[in-house]
């Protein structure tokens, strides 16, 4: 019944689209991208409010919440969604953000626990080789 | 650990269902503890074809078994990609809308390349939700495969989701639903031909062989979308549970989890005996045969 998989067993990671701007392609190319990569990922769709990714997250317990956004609305809804997390107790969960996010709100936004921030033009290869490094792993 | 559980904390279930599917060996001396915990939650498989409606099918029952004031858990398998073991996992898009209710505990689970493991993790995984309150726990898992059977037959009760446009096909699915169908939903009602659909797999229902100490299993038609009919069908899920709890139902589910387990049990002995890899090359020369090498092996490990 239980092999000794623990240590090998796959990065689980979220990959969720705040904000109200309405399609996800890019979130879906990396979705499968990232399956291709050897990831299990959880797409959770367009329009979630922070709090439906924070419960989902808790949910699933990922390793990695991977956010992808366009809206601008990113100071508001990026270090919410870090808080709801933490204030669920996934204080280790990595936190990642992908989009056209200018570089004074990067710092900003690092300050607030988004560990990283993937620009356009970033590849898949490069995303999930910083997941790897960097996903806490228990 | 198991006392956490119970208090309707999300966060010590969620940390839990990882060790489970993480084959953690930590898992196997809870077990005991975790079965003897459970409150004996309605077991529900929701299975069927791709695309047929499953995810936003749960969705609508969870909407009303919360009406009902049910705490509802639910597991939700996909196939993991035999080659990188990546997965994407959906199912929880049609489902958001629960996601902040407390009373909802909704779990994606890779299949990570297992036939007879996966319904094992899936159970100890369902064993989890019934210690932590929830009932019913729903399972969904897609397809017809051997491993979706093995998951239906450790339900309870298990509903297989069909669409109308399955007409023609209504013979080859026959004998796959009368082997794990308790109830039949044709969904996506709102389409043309689902009534008709309905008629046609009643009355191929009632006239088919085969187990006839079993009624033939009800089919209802729903729009998941809408949550039309969705009332009756859980209606006629609640009724089952009696049936599938009289002693012969228990006890045929009993005996499947006991083979299950057995089958799990031997497999990791004998992997770990240190005549494994020569049983293996000898039935791969063809110089053993596969059950004279099972019975070998199985014997070293009595000796042990
Ligand atoms: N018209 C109509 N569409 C439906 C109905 N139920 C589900 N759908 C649609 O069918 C598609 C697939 O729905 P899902 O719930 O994801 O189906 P599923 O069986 O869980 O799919 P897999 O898990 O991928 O096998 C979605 O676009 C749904 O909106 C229904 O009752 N009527
Ligand atoms: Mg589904």
């Amino acid at each position: 019944m239980m092999n000794d998989r623990s240590t090998d067993a796959p990065i689980r990671v979220l990959i969720a689209k705040p904000g109200l701007d309405g399609h996800d392609r890019g979130a879906k190319v990396l979705a499968r991208g990232l399956r291709d990569e050897g990831f299990e990922v959880i797409y959770t769709g367009l329009r979630q409010t922070p709090e439906m990714i924070a419960d989902a997250a808790e949910q699933e317990d990922v390793d990695v919440v991977g956010l992808s956004i366009l809206s601008g609305a990113h100071m508001a809804l990026l270090p919410r969604t870090v808080e709801l997390l933490r204030q669920r107790g996934m204080d280790d969960v990595l936190v990642a953000a992908g989009g056209i996010i200018p570089d004074a709100d990067v710092t900003k936004l690092k300050a607030a626990g988004v560990a990283e921030i993937f620009g356009p033009g970033t590849s898949i290869g490069q995303i999930a080789r910083y997941f790897r490094e960097n996903a806490r792993r228990s | 650990m198991l006392g956490e559980l119970r208090t309707g904390e999300r966060r010590p279930l969620a940390r839990l269902l990882t060790r489970v599917e993480g084959g953690d060996p930590s898992v196997r001396a809870l077990l005991p503890d975790l079965f003897a915990a459970g409150h004996g939650g309605h077991l529900v498989g929701i299975t069927g074809p791709p695309g047929s409606g499953k995810s936003t099918l749960v969705s609508a029952l969870i909407g009303e078994w919360r009406k009902r004031g049910r705490r509802v858990g639910v597991l939700a398998v996909d196939p993991s990609s035999p080659y990188t073991r990546g997965a994407i996992l959906g199912d929880r898009i049609r489902m958001m809308e629960h996601a902040a209710d407390r009373d909802v505990f909704m779990r994606s689970m890779a299949s990570r390349g297992e036939l007879g493991g996966l319904a094992a993790t899936t159970w100890i995984a369902a064993a989890a939700l019934d210690a932590a309150g929830f009932d019913p726990i729903l399972i969904e898992t897609v397809g017809a495969g051997q491993s979706e059977v093995e998951i239906a037959r450790l339900a309870e009760t298990t509903v297989v989701v069909e669409v109308p446009e399955m007409g023609d096909e209504v013979q080859a699915i026959k004998a796959g639903l009368l082997e794990v169908a308790d109830i039949i939903a044709v969904n996506k009602g709102d389409r043309p031909g689902a009534d008709r659909a309905a008629r046609q797999l009643r009355a191929m229902l009632s006239t088919a062989g085969g187990r006839i100490e079993r009624k033939p299993p009800p089919v209802l038609v729903t729009t998941a979308t809408t949550a039309e009919g969705v009332p009756a069908l859980v209606d006629a899920i609640e009724a089952h549970r009696s049936t599938a709890r009289s002693p012969m139902r228990a006890r045929e589910r009993a005996a499947s989890q006991v083979r299950r387990a057995l089958a799990d049990l031997a497999a990791r002995h004998a992997e770990a005996d240190p005549g494994w890899e020569a049983s293996v090359q000898a039935v791969a020369d063809r110089e053993l045969d596969p059950f004279t090498a099972a019975e070998r092996l199985l014997d070293a490990g009595r000796l042990e």
